[in-house]
């Protein structure tokens, strides 16, 4: 039996270029084109100067495990051939937070601060989701 | 005033129970965050005059129905694209992403949060309503399976049918009423900075939850403080969310909550501070949070299976979600 399919980002507005990015295998993060102020997840105005002008600017793709959890069954139907499977907070060198998978690792051994780099994980034509292996 | 997530709505209730002009109605959102803001909302319309008795309800089939995130298509808009594409899909996933990250910046424990599961399960014990009439022992806790470490399946609400109501009106005609009534002291609503609904990691400090920013306001309208308050109900979808909440509104100090449950201070019988002294969510019933309300009432009127020493109580309804609080005291 296949699993259904994955659930894919359906990008609004705020979110379009980083997904745009994502599918050439590249991460950005959104900045405040008035104060600099990095943020994630993408939305119209910043929280900080409330100008609605922004960039995306291509992000170091480094950073560290802030939080994780491993995800045992029953889960989604399109996730139940993962089980278990783990979902990391990482926390960027730019300082924002970001959802993902650890890849290349036993779950038990993930850890609190461990380094890790940006990858992309294909999961759909013209959709990939930035992913994370060990530095 | 019901739930945003509320399925039966005003005007069926009207026109079932023959009510000619239902002049006031509303409904509070976030889902287990809502319970204490609708019962706030519903104190302030009889404050202002604008009615004069409010039904504040939640009926759910959750055992015999389905589950709402299960029939999502595969193009997920919204904040969810920022985490369910990677598999962070059910609300056991998200809140055990926050309690692994109490665990590493407060070395909090499992045991922390199997003595929250034992004090609520004793407490059930002794409540006919409730679902879960089997003792717990650390081993019964400890074998049960993962659902999302570090969280097990006792660290989990139950999936419950059940409708309940709490009714609100005036001080002087609850005088005219059979029993006794429970005074709401003040309300609270929280949403903390750069919140999202429950995968709420994004904030600079997530650990400064939703209900860190609900009772400061909480307090304030009450016009008294945790030391002041006998017995609370604490909203328990999950267990760590009872040590967050045990630290927001400032029982113990941060990173506290965890050994405070340990200490047995939690319990019915002997403990500071009774907690969720119907099972909670965790073993009376899920019903979002409103028999945790119903429970504070009974603990006022006296009419508790685990009755305490009671005079006032405190109330929560979510934490990592958007929250609101309650405090109630006996009436004169
Ligand atoms: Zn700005």
């Amino acid at each position: 039996m296949s699993s259904p399919p994955r659930p894919v980002p359906d990008p609004d507005v705020a979110g379009a270029l980083f997904w745009e990015a994502a599918a050439r295998h590249e991460l950005v993060l959104q900045k405040c084109a008035s104060c600099g102020t990095i943020r994630h997840p993408p939305r119209p105005m910043c929280p900080v100067c409330n100008s609605m002008e922004s960039i995306f600017e291509q992000a170091s793709g480094r950073g560290r495990i802030w939080s994780w959890v491993v995800a045992h069954a029953p889960v989604l139907p399109s996730f139940a051939d993962k089980v278990p499977y783990n979902v990391v907070v990482v926390e960027l060198e730019e300082g924002v937070r970001m959802i993902g998978n650890l890849l290349d690792i036993e779950n038990d051994a993930i850890a609190e601060g461990m380094e890790v780099v940006v990858d992309f994980e294909d999961v759909e034509q013209g959709v990939s989701l930035p992913v994370w292996r060990p530095a | 005033m019901k739930y945003s997530l509320e399925n039966t709505f005003e005007h069926d209730i009207a026109r079932n129970l023959g009510i000619p002009n239902l002049r006031y109605f509303g409904d509070v959102a976030y889902g287990g965050g809502a319970g204490c803001g609708a019962v706030g909302h519903a104190a302030m319309a009889i404050a202002t005059g604008t009615a004069e008795t409010v039904v504040v309800w939640r009926a759910r089939n959750r055992g015999s129905g389905g589950r709402p995130w299960a029939s999502k298509s595969n193009r997920i808009g919204g904040e969810l694209q920022w985490y369910l594409p990677w598999g962070l899909s059910r609300p056991v996933d998200q809140i055990a992403m926050l309690a692994r990250r109490h665990m590493i910046e407060y070395g909090s424990t499992e045991e922390h949060l199997a003595a929250v599961a034992m004090a609520f399960r004793e407490h059930a014990l002794n409540n006919p309503y409730a679902m879960m009439h089997k003792p717990m022992t650390r081993e019964d806790y400890f074998d049960a399976r993962f659902v999302s470490e570090p969280l097990r399946l006792f660290d989990c609400c139950l999936e419950s049918d059940g409708a309940l109501a709490v009714v609100l009106t005036t001080p002087e005609r609850a005088r005219d009423l059979k029993e006794p009534g429970a005074l709401v002291s003040g309300f609270s609503q929280g949403i903390g900075p750069d919140h999202l609904v429950m995968a709420n990691y994004f904030t600079p400090d997530p650990l400064d939850s939703p209900g860190a920013y609900a009772a400061k306001d909480l307090w304030n309208a009450a016009g008294m403080g945790p030391d002041d308050i006998d017995c609370v109900q604490l909203y328990d979808a999950f267990s760590p969310l009872v040590v967050i909440s045990l630290e927001a509104y400032g029982f113990c100090k941060a990173g506290e909550g965890g050994p405070m449950a340990a200490s047995g201070a939690l319990r019915a019988q002997g403990g500071s501070l009774p907690c969720n002294t119907s099972g909670g969510s965790l073993s009376e019933a899920y019903v979002h949070g409103m028999n945790l309300i119903i429970e504070g009432v009974r603990q006022l009127r006296g009419t508790s299976t685990n009755q305490v020493q009671c005079e006032t109580v405190m109330v929560t309804s979510g934490n990592g979600v958007p929250t609101s609080s309650l405090v109630l005291r006996k009436a004169a």
